[in-house]
């Protein structure tokens, strides 16, 4: 809560239409031109750049919806290359980290920094720009910082950064005393911590955006929203509520799911589609030295067809005997768990794992585990191989070879960053 | 109950007089990559800059941290496309030259949409 005395100040980096971005700095051809990304499965788009969003693209909309719009005016269209995305954000995230000591990397392309402690060396607005302008010339991607008294006044202020070309991507909120004017502008649904349901009450009550939301009285936000109303409504006043959170966690589960590029009708691909996914969150675990308590599998056909003969969903829990982190161990359970929920004669959708109870590996043998200091070892040497070799050099036959329920990504670009084999070619 | 086996043994003869010397081995990317946050790899395709050591095919480390020179060699994107040439720069006139005579220099006017991508600072050449 508000201590006196101790005045923070809070900056919020935002990448600009991020994913659509890192395709822009491989593909300078796409400078200016509108750009999508579309999401798994390449069903609906998931970013896009301003040009795109000028043509009326909206967030989120079904890739069919838009096709007209993308034919006419030539927009480029990709699938989203999340290995590429990743590289990139982290990047970003390195070098923000490099010029502001207390930081939180909210998401893939957002980061909280608290900067009061640059006071007195620096102004907030030249120093952002700075760093902006390293970013850019670093990774080739654009970003806005937006700053304020609060986390959510420091989004405030980055989303009226988006939105005035002219400010150079900076935007220092703190520098305004009186801030009803700006507040006006900004629209209830706008607000950081406010969705949709929550929006569309609000403006059912008059209260259309942030300096009508700050004028509420307490009681009324309290009885009608929550005590988390309160806190944006306090933290919109320029009182701060949140902190950075760059605590350390542990990651309590691991989740692996995805939907088939094209429907899964019989055991033997749906087998091949749950020991995958195994593999992979069998792998993010190892690599946090983890151990997983229980699996948790579930299948499922279209949500479309909810309310018919043809919809099936079902999962089950998997308690193991002992914590593991082993690949081979974990894939039998949960085959064995998919023989339990498999039904035949349905056109399954998706299907994910969850790896849950997580725990700190112990590096004590485990006396009571068969083979525990061979399988270690093992694991050890599988995943040198696919470290050395290239993602699924070596893995289970269960796997399968086909994949044919592959999830789709037909426009997919190279891994320009992390692959020797998907370098950029550049001509001489 | 745990019992904590050791895996390792412990050496019990006279320690080797060269623990005090030991360094890490040579380690190529301290010395490819100074700046890996602003580092790519990107691989060539052409022979216009023969000259200066690049073949078609090798791979090419591309700091973007680091200001072009007059006669960087530099990866540029004219109207979109990404080339590697050698600039020149003799005051507010620019050239992009090739290092092989038998191809042409491209000179930069108003009307080109050109940007430097980044400042190439090694060649990786594979002779085996």
């Amino acid at each position: 809560m508000y201590i006196k005395g101790k005045e923070k100040v809070f900056a919020l980096a935002d990448c600009n239409s991020f994913y659509a971005s890192c395709e822009r700095v491989f593909n300078p051809k796409l400078k200016n031109k509108p750009v999508v990304v579309l999401s798994n499965n390449d069903g609906c788009i998931v970013a896009r750049t301003t040009e795109a969003k000028k043509l009326g693209i909206k967030m989120g909309e079904p890739l069919f919806k838009a096709k007209k719009t993308i034919e006419k005016h030539n927009v480029k269209v990709f699938s989203s290359n999340y290995t590429l995305y990743g590289s990139m954000s982290n990047r970003v995230m390195r070098i923000l980290e490099l010029f502001f000591p207390d930081i939180e990397i909210y998401s893939i392309d957002e980061a909280f920094m608290e900067i009061s402690s640059l006071k007195k060396i620096y102004n907030y607005s030249r120093y952002a720009m700075k760093v902006r302008k390293v970013i850019f010339q670093w990774t080739g991607i654009p970003i806005s910082i937006g700053i304020g008294e609060t986390k959510t006044l420091a989004k405030v202020a980055n989303h009226i950064v988006k939105n005035n070309q002219e400010m150079n991507g900076v935007f220092d909120l703190t520098k305004i005393k009186n801030k009803e004017n700006i507040l006006k502008k900004i629209k209830i649904k706008e607000i950081w911590g406010i969705g949709s349901k929550l929006s569309n009450f609000l403006v059912k009550n008059d209260i259309c955006n942030a300096r009508d939301f700050i004028q509420l009285d307490n009681r009324w936000v309290r009885k009608n929203i929550n005590i988390l109303g309160l806190k944006t409504k306090m933290e919109l006043s320029g009182i701060p509520c949140y902190d950075l959170d760059n605590s350390f966690k542990l990651r309590k589960s691991c989740c692996v799911s995805r939907s088939f590029g094209k429907r899964i009708e019989t055991l033997e691909s749906m087998r091949e589609a749950v020991s995958t996914y195994i593999t992979r969150a069998a792998e993010k675990i190892r690599n946090e030295n983890l151990v997983a308590n229980n699996i948790n599998l579930y299948i499922r056909t279209s949500p479309f067809d909810k309310n018919s003969k043809t919809y099936y969903a079902n999962s089950i829990s998997l308690p193991l005997d002992f914590p593991t982190n082993n690949t081979i161990n974990l894939n039998k359970k949960a085959l064995n768990g998919l023989n339990k929920i498999f039904k035949k004669g349905y056109l399954y959708q998706k299907a994910g794992v969850v790896l849950s109870g997580l725990e700190i590996e112990n590096t004590d043998l485990n006396l009571f585990v068969e083979n525990d200091e061979k399988n270690k070892f093992l694991m050890n040497a599988l995943d040198l191989i696919n470290n050395k070799h290239g993602k699924n050099s070596l893995r289970l036959a269960s796997e399968g070879t086909k994949k044919e329920w592959l999830t789709k990504r037909s426009k997919c670009s190279s891994n320009f960053t992390t692959n020797l084999k998907d370098l950029l070619t550049v001509k001489c | 109950m745990k019992v904590t086996l050791y895996l390792n043994s412990v050496c019990a003869g006279f320690p080797s007089p060269a623990s005090d010397y030991l360094e890490g081995e040579i380690d190529l990317n301290r010395y490819l990559i100074k700046n890996p946050l602003a580092t790519f790899i990107v691989k060539s395709q052409g022979n216009s800059m023969l000259q200066a050591g690049i073949h078609s095919g090798d791979l090419l480390i591309v700091d973007r941290s680091i200001k072009a020179k007059n006669n960087s060699i530099v990866v540029a994107s004219v109207d979109g496309d990404l080339i590697v040439k050698r600039i020149k720069i003799s005051g507010k006139k620019y050239l992009l030259a090739s290092d092989n005579k038998t191809y042409k220099d491209i000179k930069i006017n108003n009307e080109s949409d050109i940007f430097i991508w980044g400042t190439v600072t090694k060649v990786i050449h594979n002779v085996y």
